[in-house]
């Protein structure tokens, strides 16, 4: 146990490159010193940015559905920050836009089949 | 104490065009009244709903944006709940949203200039970067 624990610190206190990629669990913020390419070992895994963010977003309104529904997936759920990149602050103001899109029948509660 | 608000509602679709325009006018006659006053009033038209609601599939959505007293929404909203052509509204207020934004805005604004200026100076250094590559390349040839 303590050397599976010891083992995987070590090579990335040596190379915090090759930290922010491989690791599957790491923080965004731990991946940044890699940059815009930060290879992995076997899959290449491309640094995820917040939308509202880059594209400078400031409000995000309930009734843009064009914007909201990239967030939902296909059964009406909002999709987690993990998978989107989303940062938390606008995470926030987006699941409550998305509540509110749905309480005026803009968007879904849950997709039909 | 006023405040803007936004009150989105839909109205079903088998009402007449001069039924709903009499309702919006009634309730426009209501917020003026109480002393609130109408910034905008926008038909968004027709629209499919996205879950069925007192068995419609589609409603005319209507987009109120409105200055008022917290109590003046409280009897809008009681209105539209009575009213019967009306199947579903939301309120919002939006003041503290705007005032945010304008902030983010305003701080934006003050980036700008900083960041004008150290846009000048990267210029600078290509030229020496570019310089000693072809003078490498004449030592080597």
């Amino acid at each position: 146990m303590a050397d599976e624990t010891s083992t995987p610190s070590a090579p990335s206190t040596s190379r915090p490159e090759g930290s922010g990629p491989g690791g599957p669990g790491g923080r965004p913020p731990g991946g940044r010193p890699s940059g815009p390419g930060g290879g992995g070992r076997k899959f290449f895994r491309r640094k995820k940015v917040c939308k509202f963010c880059v594209e400078k977003i400031d409000a995000i309104h309930y009734r843009d559905v064009r914007l909201l529904q990239q967030f939902v997936a296909e059964r009406g759920k909002i999709v987690p920050r993990r998978l989107t990149g989303v940062c938390t602050t606008h995470q926030r103001g987006l699941a409550r836009a998305i509540k509110q899109a749905r309480n005026i029948a803009l968007l879904p509660f849950a997709a039909r089949y | 104490m006023q405040r803007t608000y936004e009150i989105m509602f839909i109205v079903r679709p088998d009402i007449l065009d001069e039924d709903l325009d009499k309702l919006i006018a009634g309730l426009e006659a209501n917020i003026t009244q109480g002393g609130g006053s109408i910034k905008a009033m926008e038909k968004l038209g027709r629209r499919k709903l996205a879950y069925t609601v007192k068995k419609f599939n589609d409603g005319n959505y209507v987009l109120l944006t409105i200055n008022a007293d917290g109590s003046l929404v409280g009897e809008i909203e009681r209105r539209l709940r009575v009213s019967e052509p009306v199947i579903k509204f939301i309120s919002v207020r939006m003041d503290e949203e705007e005032k945010r934004v304008a902030k983010i805005k305003a701080i934006r604004a003050t980036r700008k200039k900083l960041s004008a200026q150290p846009a000048a100076t990267p210029a600078a250094p290509v030229e020496p970067a570019a310089v000693p590559a072809p003078a490498t390349e004449a030592a080597s040839a």
